[in-house]
């Protein structure tokens, strides 16, 4: 009795350090996670450029989703701001389907090659290192990159060279071009990101028991028939998971969009949501309304999307990864 | 039997040579817009002109450097808009302590999540997990909107501190702690009569070394390649305040009619660091990627 009250009054006593360790953690997030995020959604309510302080409601969701006027915003400017929006909506979604259909099929290639037991690839420790260091590369330095060595004029490296090659009489605008400059910030994303999404899928396929390989090889079961019946359905977890993260990274997609023009605005082909959020609030006469508007709407998103990761995981199914995946 | 085997083993060496190719041909497009810049940041602008592809460097190198700090070369552009020590030290600053914060104070946060019983333990771990993928793009109008209310724009304040509250990296040290961190020693040093925070700094940040030695360098990584966060916050567009990314993408924004080998310098210069320390640690990078550890 008298050893097991010690006991509890010990616990107790200890208590209070777990809150001190946790602190500086909640108190910072608050600060600039949780009360911006609030503040975020307070902003939504409110009027854009000068009527920045004027509380409208709902005006600023029913422009930009439905495009109908309001009082203070007239029906023509309304329903060009809605169609604003949803491009952009339809910019990211083109953007990151483009880029994540290449890169899934690509890493997955390179993943089972990489841990293919029977077929050992020479060098594959110093591929992966190659593959996975365009990553750690500054976007906004890799936007530069592509911009100069795809340069719309004759002076840019693609075109200086196919100039001479003969390949073609006029430079190509890569650029300024809406579906040139689109597929190249594909590119760009799948160059960034294939390395990573190939290590992420590899944790995966090495999670896979080999003794189930070798009794499928007995078997008579060939190199194709394995990876459809034994290493996809094991990884579709890791799959879903990539899939996920990878479509919450390319909802941020921001940097290579945002840079990649030629004159002093960004390419209205190219404006994603996040580059949206950025450009709206990021001017002379800030429309807070809108871009906080925006941004409510994506955190639900986001929202939606995280939840039903967490579902997942929570059923039991894959280890809990937590790798930010290929944008 | 012999021959079946020997088909077999053919297969597999076609197999082998296939699948090299490939990876050899991945490797050169990897590294080929890398090699690219560094062969034109040696060259001369006319000579980029003539021909914007080249494989071999050119003798221009020292002088396009100094172009950089000559006051006239591209009509002040460089000068005004650019100054190579200035962006890495401000990189350097603010990349080196939020790493330092994130860290030290994911360490401490992991630390009592894991050591210690109380009552909202387990809300707390919830919710760390729960805002794991908010990203930060959906407060960022709020929060420039709160940092220009309290005078905070143009400080490196709202761009270090923050790091102080990493979940993802509180989510990692969580994990090692679990699997590789006994409490029982804590227990142990409490015999000892250590107190609660001599045991954190003195034992338990020793043993946490190896997660925090990944963590350190996706933290550092992430901060140096930063650019949103710091375009959003330093409004004043004073060079000494900048950090590299933002000095990288003010240069191709003017890149007209300015000289083209000093503007792949430029990118060249962003890029250096850290491609060197990638080389130095990539084992240890690529090792902590598929561990599943965190960026961001």
């Amino acid at each position: 009795m008298n050893g097991s009250q010690a006991k509890s009054k010990k616990i107790v006593s200890y208590a209070k350090y777990g809150y001190i360790f946790i602190l500086p953690f909640f108190i910072v997030y608050c600060f600039f996670m949780v009360y911006p995020l609030i503040n975020t959604f307070v902003l939504s309510f409110y009027g854009n450029g000068s009527n920045a302080l004027k509380a409208v409601g709902f005006d600023n969701y029913k422009i930009l989703l439905t495009g109908s006027g309001t009082d203070m915003v007239q029906a023509a400017n309304a329903k060009a701001a809605s169609g604003i929006y949803w491009q952009s909506w339809g910019t990211t979604l083109i953007l990151w389907c483009g880029n994540f259909i290449v890169q899934l099929a690509l890493s997955l290639l390179l993943a089972v090659w990489f841990s293919d037991n029977r077929i050992k690839l020479k060098g594959a420790g110093f591929f992966k290192v190659i593959f996975y260091l365009p990553n750690v590369i500054t976007a906004v330095s890799v936007a530069g990159m592509f911009m100069m060595l795809f340069g719309n004029t004759e002076y840019g490296a693609v075109n200086s060279l196919f100039l001479k090659m003969g390949w073609t009489q006029d430079a190509f605008k890569f650029i300024t071009d809406v579906w040139m400059s689109r597929v190249l910030v594909m590119f760009i994303q799948s160059w960034m990101w294939f390395g990573n999404t190939t290590l992420l899928l590899m944790s995966g396929i090495f999670g896979i028991d080999p003794s189930i390989y070798e009794a499928a090889s007995i078997d008579g079961s060939s190199g194709m028939h394995q990876f459809i019946h034994i290493t996809m359905p094991i990884l579709k977890p890791i799959f879903l998971y990539v899939f996920i993260t990878s479509m919450i990274g390319g909802l941020q997609l921001f940097d290579i969009p945002y840079l990649f023009h030629d004159g002093s605005n960004v390419s209205p082909h190219l404006r994603t949501q996040a580059t949206y959020i950025y450009t709206n609030f990021h001017q002379d006469n800030p429309n807070y309304g809108y871009s906080a508007a925006a941004s409510v709407l994506l955190f639900f998103v986001t929202a939606g999307l995280g939840l039903f990761i967490y579902n997942f995981n929570s059923s039991g199914e894959p280890k809990k990864k937590k790798k930010k995946g290929g944008k | 039997m012999a021959a079946e085997l020997k088909d077999y083993t053919k297969s597999i060496k076609i197999q082998q040579v296939i699948r090299f190719v490939v990876c050899v041909i991945l490797t050169i497009i990897a590294l080929l817009p890398i090699y690219l810049i560094l062969m034109n940041a040696t060259r001369e602008h006319q000579a980029i002109q003539s021909n914007g592809f080249s494989l071999v460097p050119g003798g221009n190198l020292i002088k396009n450097f100094k172009a950089l700090g000559d006051p006239t070369a591209g009509n002040g552009v460089y000068k005004r808009s650019f100054n190579l020590w200035i962006g890495y030290r401000n990189s350097l600053i603010i990349a080196g302590s939020s790493t330092l914060l994130s860290i030290f104070f994911s360490g401490a946060t992991a630390y009592g999540l894991s050591v210690y019983e109380f009552k909202l333990r387990q809300v707390a771990r919830s919710i760390i997990l729960a805002v794991m993928m908010v990203p930060t793009q959906v407060v960022s109008v709020g929060m420039l909107n709160f940092m220009l209310q309290i005078h905070w724009t143009d400080n490196y304040a709202p761009l270090i501190l923050p790091a102080i509250a990493a979940p993802s990296v509180v989510f990692f040290m969580l994990q090692y702690m679990q699997s590789s961190f006994p409490l029982d020693i804590v227990e142990a040093a409490r015999i000892d009569g250590s107190g609660e925070f001599r045991t954190f700094i003195q034992i338990a940040l020793p043993m946490l070394k190896p997660a925090f030695a990944v963590q350190a360098i996706f933290a550092f990584v992430t901060s140096w390649n930063n650019f949103y966060t710091p375009s959003m916050l330093l409004l004043s567009g004073d060079l000494n305040m900048k950090t590299m990314p933002m000095m990288v993408s003010t240069i191709l924004g003017i890149r007209r009619s300015i000289d083209y080998g000093v503007n792949y310098l430029v990118v060249m210069l962003s890029v250096l660091p850290v491609v060197i320390i990638y080389m130095c640690l990539s084992k240890f990078i690529v090792r902590g990627v598929a561990l599943g550890a965190v960026k961001g």
